[in-house]
């Protein structure tokens, strides 16, 4: 009997995976027609507003105020660079986008650096409290960052470091360290310990382990890193709005002034919206698989 | 993408894929012989950094911040808790509360269950790939450009705003405007507004003559293929009349009369009505604005109906005070349900086939091994992702700021975004240092749940 139930199973199985015949593969094919239509219009819904900005961006301000961005594709003529020429003559544009880079990479650089070297600490010398101190970390995760912007305003004023670029910097690494040094260390946990042993063996120092060792092993996550701070950065309103100053705000707060009168600056806002938005993207793409597995950091070990 | 993003996570995916042996990494990292070097002095090397600025710029203003909220606006005076009293009696903080309270209930679940119902339904499509990378894809953009983007999608003008667009192009279809949205009588003694259209005042009968007389008509409005207008021909039996425009370009002609240079109104619809309401019968205008009510009987007064005046679509108002919130919340969908889909996937994924399968060849249906074997199986990678959605919420700031027009950003009120209004614009330190202390309040239960979880873990 319950042999006869066990066959049935597999039976069932593999009928269920491979349909042999053709009238099989059709019934298949048929019954997930629905599925691919409403997946498509689903896809469609994602697509569209994204579509939308790309073509808005390639619009003179009069033809956005007189009709919607898809008459353009039956009027493909009326397309202009005219909106991305104006954005390169526009110094404001051209400097905030520069300020984007000179706090996104020192971001990065700085965070992955600092949380490196305190994730070693954690993952592999033994001092006493440690296990407290990470604690402490874990529960950093999910502070909030408004709970520092009044105080470290102040702070910042009595350094002189209010509305400068390393305000901001430094700003964006302590409140991205607890995530880093939660991702790295777990990473570096999981690394074999005869590699750090037999690194020791040879007299190296916790110097030597960590630069030679667990920094080039550890390259997968902190990639994930690198990626995950970047986007947070360069995407950042908050933190510019409140520490950068008037000449060294980044894109996305000149963006924000613009907000004002949303209509009548639509051929500025769209393109600069565009080209905020265009350097994640690449990164995403060019990323994707580093970008997911931060994502799934946990469950890369 | 925002900190709170990943910080859960991370977490999240170690719910999707347990690991395989919860003690070992920790075990290791112990297990060297004892270092001549004092340890503790080499680790506090590696941590300076990181302690010195956690220290400066996160630990200490959690302190000052909750010193601070106990002061006045300036610092100057010790208020108690009256500042938590304003956050709770004050209007703007309350709306802001509010609308935090539909964010965390709305937009966590349905994004969760979004994310859930993509998983699972492309593990059965051939190009999951390509559908999973264009979800997920918003996750890369600012909340900034994407509330450009959906402010954009939420023109009112229906010809400029694609949501307007679409919810036009249905409504068009269902109620298709008249052709004469604004006219008014020309004589409104004779001719008054009624709710179901213009109807004359005195009855008619038989053989008898109407003319109604239009204005306010512009002339882009004019139908197309108007001639002059006739004047009303009596039939037999019936009624007949001209419905034109009774204004004269360039002054002149008597209103109530057809002048010449008059235009007839065509396409117009018209109704007879006897005493009780019923309408008996039913003409359209010519080109020359006249029609003929055939087969009437007895006192009857005639009717140009209100679907000849109904105004066109003018489109919804999304951002308008009573549904910007809704209207940010599904900006907010798009951005996330990527982030749901791509980690219950993963964990769907780390879900043995063989349970699923079981299930089916005892009959279950596709539904019912959905909600009887996928979803409970999946609830803790839910319970992360939900709560990593409900911090990230807490927080919400940027695209209540972007999309929001200043019209109805009290409406939009959200606490952060009233955190920073406090503090950088009103430069009310005092209540502002409240509102972010609140804000950590909040999410204290989360932080709470991250370290009992990592110590589970741990050990």
């Amino acid at each position: 009997m319950a042999a006869t139930a066990a066959t049935t199973r597999t039976d069932t199985t593999v009928a269920r995976q491979q349909p042999t015949s053709t009238s099989g593969r059709i019934v298949r094919a048929l019954t997930r027609a629905p599925l691919n239509v409403i997946l498509i219009i689903v896809a469609l819904f994602w697509l569209v507003p994204t579509f939308g900005l790309l073509v808005s961006s390639f619009r003179s301000a009069d033809a956005n105020a007189a009709s919607g961005w898809w008459t353009a594709l039956l009027h493909p003529t009326e397309l202009t660079l005219e909106p991305y020429t104006n954005l390169l003559d526009d110094p404001t544009m051209l400097s905030s986008l520069w300020n984007t880079v000179l706090i996104t990479v020192p971001t990065s650089v700085l965070v992955v650096a600092i949380s490196a070297l305190a994730a070693y600490a954690f993952a592999w010398i033994r001092f006493p409290g440690r296990d407290w101190l990470f604690l402490v970390v874990v529960g950093l995760l999910v502070v909030p960052l408004q709970i520092g912007l009044i105080p470290v305003a102040r702070l910042y004023d009595v350094l002189g470091l209010f509305g400068t670029i390393a305000g901001v910097v430094l700003f964006h690494v302590a409140f991205g360290l607890p995530f880093a040094v939660f991702l790295l260390r777990n990473f570096f946990v999981g690394i074999p310990s005869e590699l750090l042993e037999a690194a020791r063996m040879d007299g190296a120092g916790e110097w030597t382990v960590f630069w030679r060792v667990v920094l080039p092993l550890g390259i997968p996550a902190i990639a994930s890193l690198l990626i995950f701070q970047f986007l947070w950065v360069w995407n950042d309103l908050l933190v510019a709005l409140v520490f950068a100053g008037g000449t060294t705000q980044p894109l996305t707060v000149t963006i924000r002034e613009q907000l004002r009168s949303f209509g009548a600056n639509i051929d500025v806002i769209a393109p600069a919206a565009f080209v905020q938005m265009i350097v994640p993207l690449v990164v995403f793409f060019a990323f994707q698989r580093y970008f997911v597995q931060g994502l799934l950091a946990g469950s890369q070990r | 993408m925002t900190e709170g993003a990943t910080a859960g996570v991370a977490a999240g995916g170690r719910a999707a894929a347990p690991r395989v042996d919860p003690d070992g990494a920790d075990g290791r990292s112990g297990s060297f012989r004892p270092r001549a070097r004092r340890p503790l002095a080499i680790a506090l090397l590696f941590l300076l950094p990181a302690l010195v600025l956690l220290g400066a710029l996160v630990v200490y203003p959690i302190v000052f911040s909750v010193g601070r909220s106990f002061y006045d606006a300036t610092g100057s005076r010790f208020v108690g808790v009256e500042n938590y009293g304003e956050i709770f009696s004050a209007e703007s903080t309350l709306t802001a509360i509010k609308n935090n309270l539909i964010w965390v209930v709305v937009a966590p679940t349905v994004v969760t269950a979004l994310g859930l119902i993509f998983a699972v339904l492309t593990e059965r499509i051939r190009w999951s790939t390509a559908f999973k990378v264009l979800i997920f894809m918003p996750m890369a953009i600012s909340f900034l450009s994407a509330g450009v983007t959906w402010r954009l999608i939420y023109e009112q003008d229906p010809e400029t705003g694609v949501a307007n667009a679409a919810v036009g192009a249905v409504v068009d279809v269902v109620r298709p405007p008249g052709s004469l949205p604004g006219a008014r009588p020309s004589d409104e003694e004779a001719v008054e507004q009624t709710a179901s259209g213009l109807e004359t005042t005195a009855t008619v009968t038989p053989g008898d003559t109407v003319a109604i007389g239009l204005v306010a008509i512009p002339p882009e409005q004019i139908p197309s293929g108007a001639t002059a207008a006739a004047e009303p021909a009596a039939v037999e039996n019936g009624v007949g009349g001209t419905v034109w425009l009774d204004f004269t370009p360039g002054g002149g002609g008597e209103p109530g009369q057809v002048d010449a240079e008059e235009r007839g109104l065509p396409g117009v619809s018209v109704e007879a009505v006897d005493a009780d309401g019923t309408v008996v019968a039913n003409a359209t205008t010519d080109p020359d604005g006249t029609f003929t009510l055939p087969d009437v009987s007895g006192d009857v007064s005639v009717r140009l109906g209100a679907s000849n005046f109904r105004e066109p679509f003018s489109g919804i108002s999304w951002l308008g005070p009573a549904l910007v919130t809704p209207a940010i919340i599904v900006s907010y969908v798009w951005i996330w349900a990527g982030f749901a889909m791509v980690v219950i996937a993963a964990g769907l994924a780390a879900i043995p086939r063989e349970l699923l399968e079981a299930a089916r060849v005892d009959g279950a249906s596709e539904w019912q091994v959905f909600r009887r074997v996928t979803v409970p199986l999946l609830a803790p990678v839910l319970g992360v992702v939900f709560v990593t959605l409900v911090i990230n919420v807490l927080k919400i700031f940027d695209l209540v700021l972007v999309i929001a027009p200043g019209s109805a950003q009290r409406e939009a009120n959200v606490i952060a975004l009233q955190m920073w209004k406090t503090a950088f614009g009103a430069r009310n330190f005092g209540l502002g240092s409240a509102l972010a202390v609140f804000l950590l309040v909040l999410v204290i239960p989360a932080m709470l749940f991250n370290i009992r979880r990592f110590r589970a873990e741990e050990t």
